[in-house]
């Protein structure tokens, strides 16, 4: 009797939760997947819907814009992530050390993470500006660089550029999060390693990868699939040009269904989005099982 | 000791790059924000205004219609009102559900939890179509309402999570005992769980704060004008803007950053251990 009474008071004090995740969340998803499969368009989306299957999503697997998306996509994640953990481990382990300025310096790295995304997008957009930006006149005064370039204006340097403001932005976090993990490693494992004539590479491979892998491997993934959303910088800084060269899959379902209307097959794109992060938010959930409860 | 001589230069030098990386981007901002837009499009570059100005300040912040000012201020007292509103909102739900998942586990509750996770990282994308339908439907489009709510399925999730690890932190026999005495758990959740995590409902209210002021794509699709436009629309449209005053768009950028950048700095403590528990626990 008492432990269902529980029960039931344990299920009442979720429902407001439930009510407002099912309505802002839930039946959207569900929403999305009926529209997939019509050619709902944005204007009166319900009157001029018919059924189609699944040739929104046959055309989207067939399209070559939409391959070129998710391989932008694709690129952009794991270059920035990739990147954003190497330079975020080698940073833990210099803020591991005992010097002067560090409390400075570890406090500075709160401040590209507490920059809101866009105005992180917009300083580097003017930062790489062809005609007045500080990039080309910094590199023009330093000898290193002939004439001014567009750094975002072409197609060969635009994602890349793009990379390494999101990097900026994001290397704090993995940086805090390994440092954080470094913190837990026991002194003397090191002085046992030195005594024992292991080298400062070999104390790396061996003691410090092993000890900080697990936390490492939750912010490589949670960063993968923030990666994988990539929008807002996108969208302020080329607005995914030049010649297409910075659309990432967010950006092509804004367009195909807030610019050229197609409710439908933006729905199809979505899902398509929807299904790469899902194995990248399953890889999630494995590995916070795997190191303790939720 | 040579070995350690070489070491200290080696970490002095590498400290004094990562101070540069950081700080010069954001000191650029602000000096562009405190040039005069005939100064910042003069060949070759000059690094420093020969006459710093506040004028760009004072555009945005003083108030004309029709200017700048006019949408720039209308943004920020709408991004207050939206995420102020969408945390209060989120955080009411959160809290008992956290208290829920925390003391009263059941398997069926656990795979609910994990939902909420996986529903917390679903790209916006998956959701936002119905969502547009649905409120351009109801005539809710451009109302700070839309956002209040459409916000809430990220703060919300993520409100719980970290609610509901704090709460796992308090021992259960403290709620136990006046539950025992014949209060009940609303009871128990006020008197005795919520004053002790008053330290992690502060970073829960602060972290949904912040994520509120940043965020763009919805913002960016359920507004159009001065009534509901969000401090990072107002921000993306002035860099878009045809007339192209750098000036003015690096102050509205500094503007945007002061209040985020200030909570963060306010609350690293709580950030960093928030963090790290995040990635060992979940």
């Amino acid at each position: 009797m008492i432990s269902h009474r529980k029960t039931v008071t344990a299920w009442l004090l979720l429902t407001p939760m439930i009510v407002m995740i099912l309505g802002v969340s839930g039946y959207p998803l569900i929403k999305t997947v009926y529209y997939s499969m019509t050619g709902a368009k944005l204007v009166a989306p319900e009157l001029t819907d018919n059924w189609v299957w699944f040739h929104n999503y046959i055309r989207a697997l067939s399209s070559a814009n939409f391959r070129e998306a998710i391989w932008h996509t694709t690129y952009f994640a794991v270059i920035s992530v990739g990147v954003e953990m190497i330079i975020g481990v080698m940073v833990a382990l210099l803020l591991n050390e005992v010097f002067v300025g560090r409390t400075l310096l570890r406090a500075m790295l709160i401040l590209p993470l507490a920059l809101p995304t866009v105005v992180n997008a917009m300083m580097w957009r003017l930062i790489y500006n062809p005609d007045f930006g500080a990039l080309n006149a910094l590199l023009v005064q330093f000898g290193m660089l002939d004439a001014y370039r567009s750094w975002l204006g072409d197609p060969a340097t635009a994602l890349d550029m793009v990379i390494v403001a999101d990097v900026w932005k994001n290397f704090p976090l993995v940086a805090l999060i390994a440092l954080a993990a470094l913190q837990t490693v026991p002194k003397d494992l090191y002085e046992a390693a030195t005594l024992d004539g292991a080298g400062m590479w070999n104390r790396f491979w061996r003691i410090t990868l092993p000890a900080i892998m697990g936390p490492l491997s939750v912010a490589l993934v949670l960063r993968t699939i923030e990666a994988f959303k990539v929008f807002d910088i996108i969208y302020v800084m080329t607005r995914g040009g030049p010649a297409s060269s910075t659309k990432t899959v967010s950006f092509y379902v804004y367009q195909e269904a807030f610019a050229y209307m197609r409710v439908g097959s933006g729905a199809s794109y979505a899902l398509i989005v929807v299904l790469i992060s899902a194995c990248l938010i399953a890889g999630y959930m494995y590995l916070i099982r795997k190191h303790g409860e939720a | 000791m040579q070995t350690t001589l070489a070491k200290k230069i080696c970490i002095y030098l590498a400290a004094a790059l990562l101070a540069l990386v950081i700080a010069l981007p954001v000191l650029w901002l602000f000096i562009m924000s405190i040039s005069s837009s005939t100064h910042l499009t003069t060949l070759p570059l000059e690094w420093w205004p020969d006459s710093p100005t506040l004028e760009n300040y004072r555009s945005l912040l003083i108030y004309a219609e029709n200017t700048p000012s006019q949408s720039f201020l209308y943004a920020i007292r709408n991004s207050i009102f939206i995420a102020l509103a969408a945390t209060g909102l989120s955080i009411c739900a959160a809290i008992p559900a956290a208290y829920s998942f925390s003391r009263m586990p059941g398997p069926r509750r656990k795979n609910l939890l994990y939902a909420v996770i996986a529903i917390f990282m679903l790209p916006p994308v998956a959701l936002v179509l119905p969502l547009y339908t649905v409120m351009s439907a109801l005539g809710l489009l451009n109302t700070h309402f839309a956002l209040i709510i459409v916000y809430c399925s990220i703060l919300l999730p993520f409100a719980t999570w970290l609610l509901k690890s704090n709460f796992d932190t308090i021992p259960g026999d403290l709620d136990e005992a006046p539950i025992i005495d014949g209060a009940n758990r609303l009871q128990a959740i006020w008197y005795v769980i919520l004053p002790i995590a008053r330290p992690a409902l502060g970073a829960a209210v602060m972290m949904s704060v912040l994520l509120a002021w940043d965020e763009f794509f919805y913002g960016l699709l359920f507004t159009n004008d001065i009534r509901s436009k969000t401090i990072t629309v107002a921000i993306a449209d002035l860099a878009a803007g045809r007339v192209a005053d750098y000036g003015l768009i690096s102050a509205a950028g500094i503007l945007a950053a002061v209040p985020p950048v200030i909570l963060a700095f306010f609350m690293q403590k709580t950030l960093v251990s928030g963090l790290a528990s995040g990635s060992v626990k979940g």
